[in-house]
C-alpha cells in the first residue's frame, strides 16, 4: 500500500459513451468541490473515452480544477477490461486520495473491478459524502436494507478511498464558461485481445431513452392507478407540464409500465423540481428513490398513505377525478 | 398432543406460503370480481405437487399426510378462499374416495392424472331437493347390461366447470333407501353428461360452482365405485374428510383477515393515534387470535386423527363447526375495525367476510355438524 | 457446461419495519430468504445446464442457518451445494467476501473434479445492495465479467448476454469462463415440488472452512482483510409537514394546489 500520505487529490470519474458525458459525472463535481476545498486539494476530472477532450473542458467549466484524459477508439463503448486497465493505470501513477464514480450500470461494473485490483475499499450508491472531522477520512453515507437503514462507511487504512454516487442525488453545478484548467492526456492503450467481452448489438426498445434521472418534472403512478389505461391520464398531465412519466414498482409488477420508467430502490433515483406521486402509497423503497426531489405532490385516496408524510402538497381523493381536475387547473393557469 | 409439525411440514408450508403470497394473493380480488376460475394457478400448483399431497407416490401423489394437505389449504385460504376450496374439493372429495373405495384399476386410471393435475376432480351429491337431507337422491342409475345409464341433475358442484372427473352419487335401488345409493366415476366427455349454469355466488366466486345434468348418460360398468348400494356410506365418510378441508379453509380465512387487519390498524390513524393504540383494537384482535388458535388445534387434531386411522367424524365436525363460525365472526369483527374502508372493495376484508360465510354451509351446515357431535355424545 | 451459482441468504427486506417509537430496524421474526436476484441467477443457470448438460453447484457464504438457503436451491435444480462458513470469515466486507468465494470456487472445482464455465451471481444482495461481490470475484479469478444480465443465451457453447442499457439492451458475447451477474429474467424462477423439496431436505450440505481452502491467506479474510469500516448506522427520518387537502371537491383541491405551487414560485 505504501504511505497513505503519498495519496493526494480528489478525483471524479466522468463516464462517457461515444464521446458524450453522462450527467452524473458532472453532478459528482458538485459534491466533490466543497470536499476538495475543505482539504485544500485540487479536484480532478478523469475522463476515459473516444474524442473526449470537449468533455474534459466541460468538466472544468463545471468545477474541476484539471482533467486527465485517456482517449482511444477502444474506449468508444464501455468494456470492463479496457476501462479497468485504464483507470487502474491512472490511479497507480497519480495516487489520488479519493475517487468517485457515478453509480450507473457501468460505474457499478467498473468500480468494484478497480477497487479489487487496487485492494482498497469501495462504498456503493452513496447519497451523502462528508469528511470525518476526527480522522480526515471520507465518510460515505449510503442506504442499506432496501432503504430502511442508512450506514456511514469509511476506508481508514487504504487509498484511494472509493465510492459510487447515485445519479440524481446531487444537482449539476453551474457551468462557468470562463473557467480554465490543465488537461493532461495519458496514453494508455488496451489491445483487442485484452478485451474479453464484445458488444455485438445494441437494441433500443424505446424510441427515446426514458431520462427520469435528468427530468425536471416527473409524474409517477403506482398501484392505485388500477390499470394500464389509467396511465394515459398521467401522460396527459405529463404532456401538459412537459414532464416525464414514471411509476412505482407495483405498476411495473402489474405489467402496466415498462421497467425503464420505474422510480425507487430497484429503479431510478430521481431529483426533479416537481414530483407528482399519483396512487403511490409511499413504500420505503419508493421513497428512497425520490428523496432528492425539491417538491413532492401526492394524490391518494387513503389519507393515511405514508406518501403524505413526505409530500409538500397532498390531495386526498379519487385520482380519476383529481388528475383531470389538475390537468384543467394547469391549462387554466396557462391561459 | 403431537401435531407432527416437523421440519418437513414446515418446509412444505414455507413453499406454499411463498407461492400463495406471490401468485395467489395478487389474483384474489380480480377473480372474485370476474368469477374466472384461476386455471393458471391450478396448473402451477399441480406442477408443485399440491394436487395430490396425501396420496402415495405409486399413484402419482406427493406421499405426504393429511396434516400437510390441510396446512396447504389453510395457507392458500389466508389469501384466497376460492383457491383453498378448489384444492380441498379436488383432494378430499374426488381423489380421496377414489383412493379409499376405488378398485385397483380405477386408482391406476384416475389417481396419477388427478394427482398430477392433468385432471381436476369434483364431487356430486347435492341435488335441488337433496341438500342437507342428502338421502333424498333423485338422480337414478339403471343397469343396462354392459353399462349404467344415469338420469337426473346435481347442483352447487364446486369445480364443476373446470373438472374432468366427477365422483357422482346416484340411486340404484330406490326401495333400499340410503342403502340403494351407489357411487360412480363420471368423466367430462361421457355421452349424455353436461355442465349446466354457473351460480352467481356471494363468496368464493371463482370456484366454478355449477349444475350437472345427466340425460341418459352412459357410464361404463367398471366405473361403479366399490360395492353396489354403499355409495351413501362412502359419501358420508368422504364428507368427514372434506370437513377437515373446509375447516382448514375457514381457519385460513380467519388468519388472513387477522393478518391484514393487524397491518391496517398500525397504519390507519384516527384522533391522532394509530388504531392499534386503542385498547378496543388490541382486545378485539387478541380475542380473535386466541379463538383462531383454538380452532386451529381442533382442525389439526382432526387431521392427525385421520392420519392415525382413528374414528374422526366427530372431531372433523367439531373442527368445522368451530372454525367456520370463527371465520365468520373474525371477518365481521375485522371489517368493523376497518370501518368504512373495510366495506369497500379496495380492501380485501369484505371479500374475506363473504368467503367465510360459505364455510358454515357447505359440506354439511353447522347444524349438521351439531347433529354429528350430539349423536357421538349419545344425546339423542 | 459447468456452472457455479454464488448465492446469499438475506432477511426479507420487504418484511423489515422501522419501529415507530424507537426508530430502529425491527429484525426479529423477519424471515430469511434466498436473495431474489440470486434466484434468477439460479434459474437461468438451471436452464443452461438442462440445455447443454453439466453440473450446477451452489456456493453460499454465511452462518450455519444459510444451509437452508442452499437446500432451497437444491430443490429447484442445483446438483450440489456448499456452505462456506468459519469464524475467521466473519466481518468480511465485499473485498474479503469475494476473495473467500473465489478461493472456495477453486477448491470446489478441485473437489468435484471439474472446471466452471460460468460463475453466476445476482446483481446485488437486497440487504447490502452493493453489487460488488460479483465483479470482485471476477477480478480475483482474473475472469471477464458481464453485469446487469437480463438473459443469458447459449448457442454451440457460445454465451451471449442480454445486458440492461438505458434505452433497451446490449447483446454482449464473452470468452469463457466468465462471471455474469443477473438482474432479472424474461421468466420467473420455478417453484420446487413437494418431492424435490423433500429430497433436498434430506441432503447433507458440506461446510467449507479455511481448512478446506488450501491456498487461502487468512490476513485477507474477515475484518482484517476488509478495508471498509461501518462507522455508524441510523434510520432515515422522512416526516415533513406538508399541506394536505382532505375532503375538498377535486376541482377545488386541484385549483388550490396549482395556486399554492404558483405562490411558492415552483411552476
Amino acid at each position: 500500500m505504501g504511505n497513505l500520505n503519498d495519496y493526494k487529490n480528489i478525483w471524479v470519474f466522468i463516464e462517457t459513451e461515444c464521446g458524450k458525458a453522462k450527467n452524473v459525472g458532472y453532478e459528482l463535481l458538485s459534491v466533490a468541490k466543497p470536499l476538495a476545498q475543505q482539504k485544500g486539494c485540487p479536484l480532478v476530472a478523469v475522463v476515459i473515452g473516444k474524442d473526449i477532450e470537449g468533455v474534459a473542458k466541460d468538466a472544468i467549466c463545471y468545477g474541476a480544477d484539471s482533467a486527465i484524459i485517456v482517449d482511444g477508439p477502444e474506449y468508444e463503448y464501455y468494456t470492463t477490461d479496457a476501462f479497468a486497465k485504464a483507470l487502474t493505470g491512472l490511479v497507480e501513477k497519480y495516487k489520488p486520495e479519493t475517487l468517485m464514480l457515478g453509480a450507473t450500470n457501468n460505474g457499478r461494473d467498473l468500480g468494484p473491478r478497480v477497487s479489487c485490483r487496487l485492494k482498497t475499499g469501495l462504498t456503493a450508491d452513496c447519497t451523502a459524502i462528508d469528511i470525518d472531522e476526527e480522522t480526515g477520512n471520507i465518510a460515505w453515507t449510503r442506504p442499506t436494507f432496501g432503504g430502511n437503514l442508512m450506514a456511514v462507511i469509511m476506508c481508514p487504512g487504504h487509498r484511494p478511498q472509493m465510492g459510487t454516487v447515485r445519479p440524481g442525488v446531487f444537482k449539476k453545478p453551474a457551468y462557468e464558461k470562463s473557467r480554465t484548467g490543465e488537461v493532461i492526456r495519458e496514453e494508455i492503450h488496451t489491445a483487442e485481445e485484452e478485451i474479453r467481452t464484445m458488444l455485438k448489438e445494441r437494441v433500443n426498445e424505446v424510441a427515446e431513452a426514458v431520462n427520469l434521472e435528468e427530468a425536471e418534472i416527473i409524474v409517477s403512478g403506482g398501484r392505485g392507478m388500477g390499470s394500464a389505461e389509467n396511465f394515459k391520464l398521467l401522460e396527459e398531465l405529463a404532456a401538459e407540464l412537459g414532464a416525464t412519466v414514471g411509476c412505482s414498482r407495483a405498476a411495473v409488477d402489474a405489467g402496466w409500465m415498462p421497467h425503464a420508467h420505474q422510480v425507487g430502490q430497484s429503479g431510478k433515483t430521481v431529483a426533479p423540481k416537481l414530483y407528482f406521486a399519483v396512487g403511490i402509497s409511499g413504500a420505503i423503497q419508493h421513497l428512497a428513490g425520490i428523496a432528492g426531489s425539491d417538491t413532492i405532490i401526492a394524490v391518494n385516496k387513503d389519507p393515511d398513505a405514508p406518501i403524505f408524510e413526505v409530500a409538500d402538497y397532498g390531495i386526498v381523493g379519487n385520482l380519476n377525478e383529481v388528475v383531470p381536475a389538475l390537468i384543467e387547473a394547469f391549462k387554466a393557469r396557462k391561459a | 398432543m403431537d401435531f407432527k409439525m416437523d421440519e418437513f411440514h414446515q418446509d412444505i408450508l414455507d413453499m406454499v406460503h411463498e407461492f400463495a403470497v406471490n401468485e395467489v394473493k395478487p389474483l384474489a380480488a380480480e377473480i372474485d370480481r370476474t368469477e374466472e376460475f384461476p386455471m393458471e394457478n391450478v396448473k402451477k400448483m399441480a406442477q408443485m405437487g399440491l394436487l395430490g399431497i396425501p396420496f402415495p407416490e405409486e399413484y402419482g401423489g406427493s406421499g405426504m399426510d393429511t396434516l400437510a394437505y390441510i396446512q396447504t389449504v389453510e395457507e392458500l385460504s389466508k389469501y384466497c378462499g376460492t383457491t383453498g376450496v378448489i384444492v380441498s374439493a379436488h383432494t378430499s372429495l374426488c381423489c380421496t374416495p377414489i383412493y379409499q373405495f376405488g378398485t385397483e384399476e380405477q386408482k391406476k386410471k384416475y389417481l396419477p392424472k388427478l394427482c398430477s393435475g392433468e385432471w381436476l376432480g369434483a364431487f356430486a351429491l347435492t341435488e335441488p331437493n337433496a341438500g342437507t337431507d342428502a338421502s333424498g337422491q333423485q338422480t337414478v342409475a339403471v343397469d343396462a347390461g354392459d353399462h349404467w345409464v344415469l338420469n337426473g341433475s346435481k347442483i352447487f358442484i364446486t369445480n364443476a366447470g373446470a373438472a374432468d372427473v366427477f365422483f357422482v352419487l346416484a340411486m340404484t335401488d330406490k326401495s333400499q333407501g340410503t342403502k340403494g345409493i351407489s357411487a360412480f366415476i363420471v368423466e367430462k366427455g361421457f355421452e349424455g353428461f353436461s355442465i349446466g349454469k354457473q351460480e352467481d355466488k356471494m363468496g368464493i366466486r371463482a370456484s366454478s360452482t355449477c349444475e350437472l345434468v345427466f340425460e341418459d348418460c352412459i357410464v361404463p360398468k367398471e366405473n361403479l365405485v366399490g360395492e353396489l348400494g354403499k355409495g351413501f356410506k362412502y359419501a358420508m365418510m368422504t364428507l368427514d374428510g372434506g370437513r377437515v378441508g373446509i375447516a382448514a379453509q375457514a381457519l385460513g380465512i380467519a388468519e388472513g383477515a387477522i393478518e391484514e387487519t393487524v397491518k391496517y390498524v398500525q397504519e390507519r390513524k384516527q384522533f391522532g393515534r394509530r388504531l392499534s393504540q386503542f385498547q378496543n383494537t388490541q382486545f378485539e384482535l387478541a380475542q380473535m387470535k386466541a379463538n383462531t388458535e383454538a380452532a386451529k388445534l381442533l382442525v389439526y387434531q382432526a387431521a392427525c386423527a385421520k392420519d392415525d386411522h382413528e374414528a374422526f367424524s366427530h372431531k372433523a365436525a367439531m373442527a368445522k363447526l368451530v372454525a367456520s363460525r370463527n371465520a365468520s365472526d373474525v371477518t365481521r369483527r375485522c371489517l368493523q375495525l376497518y370501518g368504512g374502508y373495510g366495506y369497500t372493495k379496495d380492501y380485501p376484508i369484505e371479500r374475506m367476510m363473504r368467503d367465510a360465510k360459505i364455510t358454515e354451509i357447505y359440506e354439511g351446515t353447522s347444524e349438521v355438524q351439531m347433529m354429528v357431535i350430539s349423536g357421538w355424545m349419545g344425546v339423542k | 457446461m459447468n456452472i457455479c451459482v454464488c448465492m446469499k441468504q438475506v432477511p426479507d427486506t420487504n418484511e423489515i419495519k422501522v419501529d415507530p417509537v424507537t426508530h430502529t430496524l425491527v429484525r426479529a421474526g423477519v424471515p430469511s430468504i434466498v436473495n431474489s436476484f440470486d434466484t434468477y441467477a439460479q434459474e437461468v443457470g438451471v436452464r443452461l445446464k438442462e440445455k447443454s448438460g453439466g453440473k450446477l453447484i451452489v456456493l453460499s457464504m454465511g452462518p450455519e442457518q444459510a444451509k437452508e438457503a442452499v437446500k432451497s436451491c437444491l430443490a429447484v435444480g442445483a446438483d450440489a451445494g456448499y456452505l462456506i462458513s468459519s469464524r475467521s470469515f466473519g466481518g468480511s466486507d465485499t473485498l474479503a467476501t469475494s476473495y473467500i468465494l473465489s478461493q472456495a470456487i477453486r477448491a470446489v472445482e478441485e473437489k468435484e473434479g471439474l472446471k466452471f464455465d460460468l460463475i453466476l451471481c445476482g446483481k446485488q444482495a437486497t440487504d447490502g445492495d452493493t453489487a460488488q461481490v460479483g465483479p470482485e470475484i471476477a477480478e480475483h479469478l482474473d475472469l471477464p465479467q458481464i453485469t446487469y444480465a437480463l438473459d443469458i443465451l447459449e448457442e454451440n457453447g457460445e454465451i451471449l448476454v442480454k445486458r440492461e442499457y438505458d434505452a433497451g439492451y446490449d447483446m454482449i458475447s464473452t470468452k469463457l469462463p466468465a462471471v455474469i451477474t443477473v438482474v432479472k429474467l424474461p421468466y420467473e424462477p420455478r417453484y420446487p415440488t413437494i418431492k424435490s423439496k423433500m429430497a433436498a431436505k434430506k441432503k447433507e450440505i458440506p461446510v467449507l472452512t479455511e481448512a478446506d481452502l488450501p491456498s487461502i491467506d487468512l490476513t485477507l479474510c474477515g475484518l482484517n482483510g476488509s478495508p471498509t469500516r461501518v462507522k455508524k448506522t441510523f434510520t432515515p427520518v422522512r416526516e415533513k409537514n406538508g399541506v394536505k387537502l382532505e375532503g375538498m371537491e377535486p376541482t377545488d383541491a386541484a385549483k388550490e394546489v396549482v395556486k399554492l405551487l404558483d405562490d411558492a414560485k415552483l411552476l
